[in-house]
């Protein structure tokens, strides 16, 4: 550990007395998403998720259609929705465990912290894509060996927008954990809210246009293709901005005022 | 060293901390005494910039707690044993703080050595802690940054009385290596022992205040005027040291001299006798007295953990 120390006010400066760098608090952000039995499993869960699929895969589906781009899209969806209750949970966990107390007497820049756990679900998210890759690779592997068609061709755009998708997922779960910051609540939020809209969209028509731009599962769909025109960015863009960059910045501003006790 | 100075806290029309000032200095040990309630737990959380002062500031070591570049080397804090993530193991809740506060992963072990909690416990999860395992805990989490102050609220619950008896011993230890100590109880005999100096908090106010000794000793006069600005002005100007008390000013002074100063000011008195003879235990059983038909009356709106507190008592 380096111990130079800007001359500050402190009369004497003791080593350690810096302030803790971001990258450290990511760290440890990271560290506290396994090292509890809920996070831990939740991480299992959702590598055993991805493996079930490409097994079924290899089980059920027409030889000719064991490819890779196969193996690896399908993984995506189930992913996608557990990785939001990981950004909940890493931001809600804290107020329900009650360790926001110690958290935040340790860095009472609260805004340091939150960005660190927002790092961190990232490093998750980008980590899961990672490991569907790895188990499509294997199912492609297998397929290979077992008269499958075993293609390995994948379009790059497919892999940056499955990063896309991901990261997105877990930091619209971030987001309601943040403007919530109550497990069960932003949990259920979060799952219904959603459906909802789609509902609603559906039923009334005139919001049908509406829901185009704003139903985040209508402008993420687009992320499972190749191709993707100015106009989808535009719309997932707009989607992203309501139901994660509000949450996101008017949580945060909830939790630098809370009280915590 | 922690000095606060004139905070106030209130929440809507309740006022839970009104205009608190005391200083902790190196090498002692300060006892916060109060009843449930009177303000102890918002006054150091205030401290530890966890709760916004209404008005008023606080420092530690000359600065802002949220001012502090890494607190945790600074100020060791244990505001509730029980805020530990329930899920983890002991040894992994301090493993996060060192990581957090860049401490070598050594002192971890040290200091759960230091609190008597052995590798058994260690390895278990805080959900199957004591209470007293998990004020241990929390003091070795206060330890951990090696630092040079400690604040610490009603640490001594729920530990056995060998328990206790360490404790004091520890916190000693601390202070006379030159430490600043800030502990609160409910319990006058609990930091008696141990402390220097007592700050005694009563309905959000300080009502008393100074070295344990002389706090003790002094039998002190309560006097009462329907004009206590008068009266104050007239104490002041004979050079009797006075402080607020909740129904009537506390002079460490005997009646007569009391008296004296209040008719040389042409101040009408409406009480004046002893403060009895236990001096501050009596004011702090009045206090707690006083605290109780209070939350009697406002145990409806009250939804913190309080009831357990009391259940501890």
């Amino acid at each position: 550990m380096t111990t130079i120390t800007a001359p500050e006010v402190a009369p004497v400066a003791r080593p350690g007395e810096r302030r803790p760098p971001l990258a450290r608090l990511t760290a440890v952000e990271l560290r506290k998403l396994v090292n509890t039995r809920a996070g831990r499993w939740l991480l299992i869960t959702i590598g055993l998720v991805a493996a079930l699929i490409v097994t079924i895969q290899l089980v059920y589906a027409p030889d000719s259609e064991q490819t890779f781009v196969n193996f690896f899209m399908p993984s995506l969806l189930p992913v996608g929705v557990l990785l939001p209750v990981l950004g909940i949970l890493s931001i809600t966990s804290e107020w329900s465990q009650r360790t926001a107390l110690t958290t935040f007497a340790l860095v009472p820049r609260r805004e340091r912290v939150i960005v660190a756990k927002l790092a961190a679900v990232v490093l998750a998210a980008l980590a899961s894509v990672l490991a569907s890759l790895a188990l499509a690779a294997v199912g492609t592997l297998i397929a290979d060996a077992t008269g499958g068609a075993g293609t390995w061709r994948i379009e790059g755009s497919l892999i940056l927008h499955a990063a896309v998708f991901q990261v997105a997922n877990v930091l619209l779960g971030a987001g309601f954990g943040l403007l919530l910051l109550h497990t069960p609540l932003a949990i259920v939020a979060y799952l219904v809210l959603p459906i909802a809209w789609s509902m609603v969209g559906q039923l009334v028509r005139p919001l049908d246009g509406a829901a185009g731009w704003l139903d985040s599962t209508r402008t993420m769909d687009p992320l499972f293709t190749a191709e993707m025109t100015a106009a989808q960015w535009g719309r997932l863009g707009v989607s992203l901005l309501v139901w994660l960059v509000v949450p996101l910045l008017a949580g945060l501003l909830r939790t630098l005022r809370r009280e915590v006790a | 060293m922690i000095a606060v100075n004139q905070l106030i806290k209130r929440y809507g029309r309740h006022t839970a901390v009104e205009d608190v000032s005391f200083h902790c200095e190196p090498g002692t040990v300060t006892g916060f005494l109060g009843p449930n309630g009177a303000g102890k737990s918002t006054t150091m959380r205030m401290i530890c910039g966890l709760t916004p002062p209404t008005s008023g500031h606080a420092t530690v070591d000359g600065r802002p707690y949220r001012q502090l570049p890494n607190p945790g080397r600074t100020v060791g804090v244990l505001l509730d044993a029980s805020a530990q993530h329930s899920g983890r193991t002991g040894r992994e809740a301090l493993a996060v703080a060192a990581a957090t506060m860049g401490v070598d992963r050594r002192r971890v072990g040290e200091m759960l050595d230091r609190v008597g909690l052995d590798a058994v416990a260690a390895r278990r999860r805080v959900r199957a802690y004591s209470l007293g395992m998990r004020q241990r805990l929390g003091l070795a989490h206060a330890l951990l940054g090696n630092p040079r102050v400690l604040v610490l609220d009603e640490p001594a619950n729920g530990l056995d009385p060998e328990g206790i008896f360490w404790m004091r011993g520890l916190l000693r230890d601390f202070a006379d290596r030159g430490g600043t100590v800030l502990l609160s109880s409910h319990l006058l005999r609990e930091v008696e022992a141990v402390a220097d100096r007592l700050v005694v908090i009563g309905g959000g106010r300080i009502v008393a205040q100074g070295g344990k000794d002389e706090l003790l000793a002094g039998d002190g006069t309560l006097v009462r005027a329907r004009d206590r600005v008068a009266l104050r002005g007239a104490l002041d100007r004979a050079g009797l040291p006075v402080s607020e008390g909740t129904d009537g000013l506390l002079v460490r002074a005997d009646t007569e001299a009391v008296g004296q100063a209040a008719a040389a000011a042409g101040v009408a008195l409406t009480e004046l006798r002893p403060a009895g003879g236990g001096g501050l235990e009596q004011l702090f059983l009045s206090l707690t007295a006083a605290a109780d038909s209070a939350t009697a009356n406002t145990a409806q709106t009250r939804t913190n953990a309080e009831p357990t507190r009391e259940a501890l008592r």
